[in-house]
């Protein structure tokens, strides 16, 4: 069955997923690479172009070679030095990782990188297309060989509550045994989609911005009725926002932190 | 029960700041050895992070965190179940003298099934040319080879002066570099269960035997000789090598008689593949320079006999690398 994401589970009971990249994003990321080895070819000819003071035969000789090696090693030098990245895959957020999880060994970067002569063929990779479109793990015949998929590698940073959620007054939190009931009748899942619409709140067009918090709050509400005069003037949106903050967010309580230096010794 | 981000994130940040740091090192210094000590705090932040993402992901449905987490999780994971030697410093001197030739010693029947299919190649292809003279065009399409034997070796002997002046270092270029992509794709061919690899080998072979065949029934077979050994006796082994590894690939895609899955078998056959394209490479570089500067040579700038006895050398030292280096070594760590 083909799938969008590879999932690994490790031998402690971990699972943990990466997002395969499609055939159009590494063929985009593809193109950019070949326009940079064009570059890279003027560049090379340029300079090679010197030795022609000295002899236009071995400036030419030069030139074939440096072609070959350019086109060949390209691939092979950055996704080498980068660990499995081209600056074509950098720009797209993409990254050739091993399939089973193992770090990326050179043999691999070599044999995907090489067979790229038969996925290239007839034209345009279109072999190398057709096995990634059939390829329950997206790889090319490259790819299959060398044991390596291409994932994309999202901008990972931790994420900022404090920017969404601090500051304001919550009227929730005056009633206690209800946040408490709230916590407990609201599952991950409405929670994460509560936080994820707060998130992008400023995508939505203003009339479906409008809709969407409303039907979130009405979701909520009757999970947990409030008193009215924790909700009366409160507007749906900030309704959501702090359903949101109770059910993230407890008071901190001290003395129940370990913290690295105590893990260490 | 939804776990309370903001406190959880504020509790566990130091350790994945930490062991992103482990991380980082360990990445950026693939040499680097780490004590007892930290190794042991480096498996505790692992499994502490991998409790961590346990937890975000039954008890909270924050996606950014989860990947983070993830991210962290599936570096660490790599660095502790690698079992592969890691790759050390590359030794240009060892790795050519000892793990080339006893990587192609260790797959030497692929290499024999190689020489067959070209071998049957040459068969057919000279046969054909003895049977039916007319089927050259076909059989050798190429504007070089349709002269007449005998004509092209009178025009070579007979013309003065250096033919190749000023175009000899593009011409050895342009060999190289084309005899390395044909080297490449035989490899890269094995993907198609080895057909591909078959049919480039015994049209190779094809090419070889009709050439052979048509220079001896003209009575030019010294010119033959003389023309092709100086760089025929590497550059047809390094095919033939080039061979030797796709068929690698294809017996590993096939596995018959194999337990090991697809992935297992093309994983333990890809540091070999890749030890013995490099080899032919550097076959093929010198064989394109001798091509160049020497074989268009013929008498009586250079005679036929020194060309000759040049690649009955090339070839003999050829066979005694492939056959006898490493050798020692190899008994030597054997015997412990």
């Amino acid at each position: 069955m083909k799938t969008s994401t590879l999932v690994i589970r490790t031998p402690e009971g971990i699972v943990f997923s990466q997002r395969l990249a499609g055939p159009v994003t590494r063929f985009l990321a593809w193109f950019i690479d070949q326009l940079l080895i064009q570059v890279i070819l003027f560049v090379v000819g340029l300079l090679i172009g010197l030795l022609g003071i000295f002899s236009s035969g071995i400036a030419l000789a030069f030139s074939v070679i440096g072609w070959f090696v350019v086109g060949v090693g390209y691939g092979i030098f950055f996704e080498w030095s980068w660990r499995g990245q081209t600056i074509g895959k950098k720009l797209f957020r993409l990254r050739v990782v091993d399939v089973e999880g193992m770090r990326l060994q050179f043999n691999q970067i070599v044999v995907r990188n090489l067979l790229r002569f038969i996925d290239e063929l007839p034209f345009f990779y279109f072999v190398g297309g057709v096995a990634c479109w059939l390829s329950p793990k997206c790889q090319r015949l490259g790819d299959l060989a060398a044991n390596t998929v291409v994932v994309r590698s999202p901008r990972v940073q931790e994420p900022d509550l404090d920017q969404l959620l601090a500051g304001k007054f919550n009227s929730l939190r005056q009633y206690p045994h209800l946040v408490a009931r709230l916590r407990q009748n609201a599952s991950p899942g409405e929670a994460g989609v509560a936080l994820q619409t707060l998130l992008r709140r400023d995508d939505f067009e203003p009339l479906a911005r409008v809709e969407i918090f409303n039907d979130l709050a009405e979701y909520f509400r009757a999970k947990v009725e409030f008193p009215p005069e924790a909700t009366d003037g409160v507007a749906d949106e900030q309704y959501v926002r702090n359903v949101v903050d109770v059910l993230y967010r407890t008071r901190a309580e001290s003395g129940d932190v370990k913290n690295v230096e105590e893990v260490k010794s | 029960m939804i776990v309370d981000l903001q406190r959880f994130i504020a509790n566990e940040r130091p350790f994945w700041a930490e062991l992103e740091k482990m991380l980082d090192h360990l990445e950026a210094d693939p040499d680097a050895a780490m004590s007892l000590q930290q190794l042991q705090l480096f498996h505790q932040l692992y499994e502490r992070t991998a409790a961590g993402l346990a937890k975000i992901t039954t008890f909270s449905s924050e996606p950014e965190t989860r990947r983070y987490l993830e991210n962290l999780v599936s570096r660490a994971y790599g660095e502790i179940h690698e079992t592969r030697d890691r790759q050390r410093n590359f030794y240009p001197i060892e790795w050519a003298l000892h793990t080339l030739p006893r990587t192609f010693r260790r797959h030497v029947g692929a290499f024999y099934l190689a020489v067959a299919i070209t071998i049957a190649g040459c068969l057919f292809g000279g046969g054909a040319i003895a049977l039916d003279p007319g089927s050259k065009p076909v059989l050798m399409p190429f504007p070089g080879l349709m002269q007449d034997p005998v004509k092209r070796v009178q025009e070579e002997e007979k013309s003065k002066g250096d033919q190749l002046r000023g175009v000899k270092s593009t011409f050895s270029a342009e060999l190289m570099t084309h005899n390395i992509k044909i080297a490449i794709l035989t490899l890269a061919l094995g993907m198609s269960w080895g057909f591909g690899t078959i049919v480039l080998l015994f049209y190779n072979g094809v090419i070889l035997g009709a050439v052979a065949v048509d220079y001896i029934r003209a009575g030019e077979t010294k010119f033959l000789l003389g023309w092709l050994m100086p760089h025929g006796v590497i550059e047809i082994p390094a095919i033939l090598i080039a061979g030797q590894a796709g068929l690698m690939l294809a017996m590993a895609i096939i596995g018959r008689g194999s337990r090991l899955t697809l992935p297992a078998r093309l994983r333990a056959i890809s540091q070999d593949v890749v030890t013995l394209i490099f080899g032919v490479a550097m076959l093929l570089v010198w064989a394109g320079f001798v091509e160049a500067f020497l074989s268009q040579y013929h008498e009586p700038v250079i005679p036929y006999d020194l060309k000759i006895a040049f690649g009955c050398i090339e070839l003999t030292l050829l066979t005694l690398f492939l056959s006898m280096s490493g050798r020692r070594k190899k008994e030597a760590e054997d015997g412990g």
